[in-house]
């Protein structure tokens, strides 16, 4: 991505401008200096009290350890407190400045987007930030004069990257989500969509440190700094005048709702041929941008899978197998294979990756929709590579085994994947003058018409090949010596 | 020769989604002139306002502020508009001077130029002395006047005003149609969007009517006034009862109203008409005590310009 194409000009004076009136603002109300004040220097003490009351009790019972745990959890909490308050901020700054109309008048100075967007977000997350690091010091201070514990660089370096990447996580969220409505109690609303994911995040960076996995918590570090910046990216793509001063009404619409569905879902054709015409052929073209995202996804499957095979690898009794045996044609007419209700068993199954897929990656920009689609190709490799491992050959497996219905299955959940991808990242998208609601609209109505109209039939026909084609394949291929 | 174009739009046209707010507007404001366009709520003033100060792109369409596209320069274009917004939105933890200081930085003012510009124009809308005054203190009409102050901070060459005097009492909306005189006088083009019909005939060197989104009329209210209120309308009062006057009058004009002691009619060519129509009733022996033309107000004029063409039997035609 060329950042220098996607960041707009930025006149930094005028930034500042912007940030120091903020700040002044900020500082002048008392429903933020009063909690920044308790977080800052009452909540730092109250957590140096549970500390070494924690420390005192676990030393009688002669275990030290955990209280050494309980420190950086501490710590860790000590600066992630005050970082909740920049989503109060944002969301009063963002939201707030439209309920009360004075967004207007700001709108019409020279500010760009871009520095109205930076402006605010600094501003939003300088206080919390600065809260949270005068708490660490006090808190940090407190314990090694009482019981003289200092946390490592590579910990101190840990903290302050997490409470950062917490505090503009939660700043560019809290953009996201302003820029959708037009009053404070909307966006608290909204917002349990930012408190709760963060929550169980903290819980997750709990039981990190709890277990002392600090190199995992820089993979946490480095989720959230991702997360972080794609929703910076998704607030300077919709912090855009045209959707702050557009969207004045919050009314729900059914109708229009319902209008807008069906169109995005037919195209408006009105027989099948057309639809495929208007609607899905289109849609897999729009999809096709995805396409590379896609192939690198399913690739780095692969390559995932051959690693987990030589990481862990088990010995396959393959000596078991009769390779051209009737007793193998009979398990896999057991199995369910070789019929319709077999065939129509992997279809159902497809169908459920590609809805559950889909799902996760609409809550997660698309990014879990290619985790899903990249398991089965890492299992396929993985296979491969312990039958490689026990001197099968793995081609020949690939061959029998996988080839034939793969044939039609990976173009399908590759098409799949692109709309899917599509769809999930569609806020990360230039609006081009639509809106947010419009946009998401439109990517799914692609999605449903892709998955319906291209995707589902080449599942039909893949589990038609893999029920009644692919057990011959791999029975050639176990004659053939595939071990 | 004539003072240039600063605001000038052609067909400019606004969509939200599928609901089309502003349809194919042309208009243009001289350097020095006062354009000001009425309309009823929701005709689309407030959007055609924020297309032609470079805070909404126009979906089709053009325009030019100061001879910048509002498409391509939005910014530069913002730097050159003064906009008076509909709702003040003033920020109440906030002093005014530390206000109007944060919004002249904005405008890349020097400090010392915005504390000079800042309390000249306070002093000009008798707002010095509330300076140190927290916004959240000063009362409706205050507000309205240092919302103005903030439009004008950077000395732009054009202005856009949304009511501008509609919360202020009327010593202070005199102070304020005052100042735009002075503006209009050193230059600055002016489009103002206002509902007081009274405020709009005394300012306007130009009116343009805008209704579901498009220009119905523009022009001199005089033009207006004959375009919309068709041909002049000429009273006579007479000394005596005024009904043999109705045929004698008929002969020479097509539309007569008879009263009691009064006729009115519509001439096309009064010069011709009226001494004849004098010289006939006198030979009548009717005594006539005055003949006047009836000018018809603003308030029908507009009336009858945003009116549907099922209600305009409902407009009258001229205020009696």
């Amino acid at each position: 991505m060329n950042l220098a194409a996607a960041m707009p000009r930025v006149q930094w004076s005028r930034v500042f401008t912007l940030v120091g009136r903020e700040l002044r603002d900020q500082f002048r109300d008392w429903r933020v200096v009063i909690p920044v004040v308790i977080l800052t220097g009452i909540f730092p003490l109250l957590m140096n009290f549970a500390a070494q009351t924690a420390m005192d009790f676990v030393s009688r019972y002669g275990a030290p350890i955990i209280a050494e745990q309980l420190f950086p959890f501490l710590l860790m909490i000590v600066g992630f407190f005050p970082t909740t308050v920049s989503l109060v901020i944002a969301l009063e700054s963002f939201v707030g400045e439209k309920e009360r109309f004075s967004l207007e008048p700001l709108l019409s100075t020279p500010l760009s987007d871009a520095e109205l967007f930076l402006g605010k977000a600094l501003a939003s997350t300088a206080t919390p930030l600065a809260s949270a690091a005068l708490g660490i010091l006090v808190y940090l201070t407190g314990l090694y004069l009482a019981v003289g514990w200092l946390p490592s660089a590579g910990l101190m370096l840990q903290i302050v990257v997490l409470t950062l990447a917490h505090a503009v996580g939660m700043v560019s969220a809290a953009v996201v989500i302003s820029a959708q409505t037009n009053s404070v109690r909307a966006a608290n609303l909204l917002a349990s969509f930012i408190i709760i994911p963060a929550a169980l995040l903290v819980q997750a960076e709990s039981l990190l440190m709890f277990w002392r996995r600090y190199d995992a918590l820089w993979w946490v570090i480095l989720g959230i700094a991702l997360l972080a910046f794609l929703f910076v990216r998704i607030g300077l793509r919709q912090f855009q005048r045209e959707e702050l001063l557009e969207r004045e009404v919050e009314e729900l619409r059914l109708d229009r709702l319902r209008r807008n569905v069906w169109h995005a879902l037919t195209a408006g054709a009105r027989n099948p041929i057309e639809w495929y015409r208007q609607g899905v052929f289109p849609a897999a073209r729009r999809s096709l941008s995805a396409g590379p995202w896609v192939a690198a996804a399913l690739i780095m499957g692969v390559v995932v899978g051959l690693v987990m095979a030589a990481r862990l690898p088990f010995h396959l009794n393959l000596g078991a197998i009769d390779p051209g045996g009737e007793a193998l044609m009979a398990g896999l007419r057991d199995q369910g294979l070789l019929s319709a209700s077999g065939a129509m068993y992997i279809f159902l199954h497809n169908l459920r990756t590609v809805v559950l897929a889909s799902l996760l990656g609409v809550f997660s920009l698309g990014v879990l929709s290619l985790i899903v689609l990249m398991a089965p190709l890492g299992i396929i490799s993985y296979a491969a590579a312990l039958v490689g491992l026990v001197g099968g050959n793995p081609w020949l497996f690939v061959g029998g085994f996988v080839v034939p219905h793969a044939l039609i299955e990976i173009p399908a959940l590759w098409l799949a994947g692109c709309s899917m991808l599509r769809w999930g990242s569609c806020l990360l998208a230039r609006p081009d003058g639509r809106t947010i609601g419009g946009l998401w609209l439109e990517s799914m109505g692609d999605w449903v018409r892709v998955t319906v109209g291209l995707v589902l039939p080449l599942l039909l026909a893949a589990a038609w090949v893999e029920s009644y084609l692919t057990p011959y394949a791999a029975m050639w291929a176990l004659a053939a010596g595939a071990w | 020769m004539n003072p240039p174009f600063m605001i000038e739009a052609r067909d400019l046209t606004k969509d939200f989604g599928e609901r089309r707010v502003v349809d194919r507007v042309t208009l243009e404001v001289r350097a020095g002139e006062i354009l000001v366009v009425l309309g009823p709520n929701g005709a689309g003033k407030t959007t055609t306002v924020r297309m032609l100060a470079g805070i909404l792109r126009p979906s089709a369409g053009s325009a030019r502020i100061a001879g910048l596209d509002v498409s391509l320069y939005p910014e530069r274009v913002r730097e050159k508009v003064g906009v008076l917004t509909e709702h003040h939105g003033l920020y109440s933890r906030m002093r005014a001077g530390e206000y109007l200081d944060f919004f002249a930085a904005l405008y890349g003012l020097r400090p010392a130029e915005r504390r000079q510009r800042a309390h000249e124009l306070m002093r000009v809308l008798a707002l010095e002395v509330d300076g140190d005054r927290w916004l959240a203190e000063y009362s409706k009409g205050m507000r309205q006047r240092i919302s103005l102050v903030r439009a004008l901070l950077h000395r732009p060459p054009v202005l856009m005003l949304d009511e501008p005097t509609s919360a202020l009492d009327p010593e202070s909306a005199h102070l304020v149609r005052g100042l735009l005189r002075e503006l209009r006088a050193q230059g600055c083009a002016i489009l103002a969007c206002t509902h007081n019909l009274g405020e709009a005939e005394e300012l306007a060197d130009r009116i343009a009517i805008l209704r579901r989104g498009q220009i119905v009329t523009q022009g001199k209210a005089q033009d207006l006034r004959a375009e919309l209120a068709g041909l002049p309308l000429f009273e006579v009062r007479l000394g005596k009862s005024a009904r043999r006057a109705g045929p004698l009058l008929r002969s020479e004009v097509d539309w007569v109203e008879v009263g009691e002691r009064s006729i009115r009619y519509r001439s096309a060519s009064p010069q011709v008409q009226n001494p004849r129509i004098l010289q006939r009733l006198m030979d009548a022996g009717l005594p006539v005590v005055e003949l006047r033309e009836i000018t018809p107000s603003l308030e029908s004029v507009y009336l009858r310009a945003v009116a549907d063409n099922a209600s305009l039997a409902d407009v009258p035609e001229v205020d009696s």
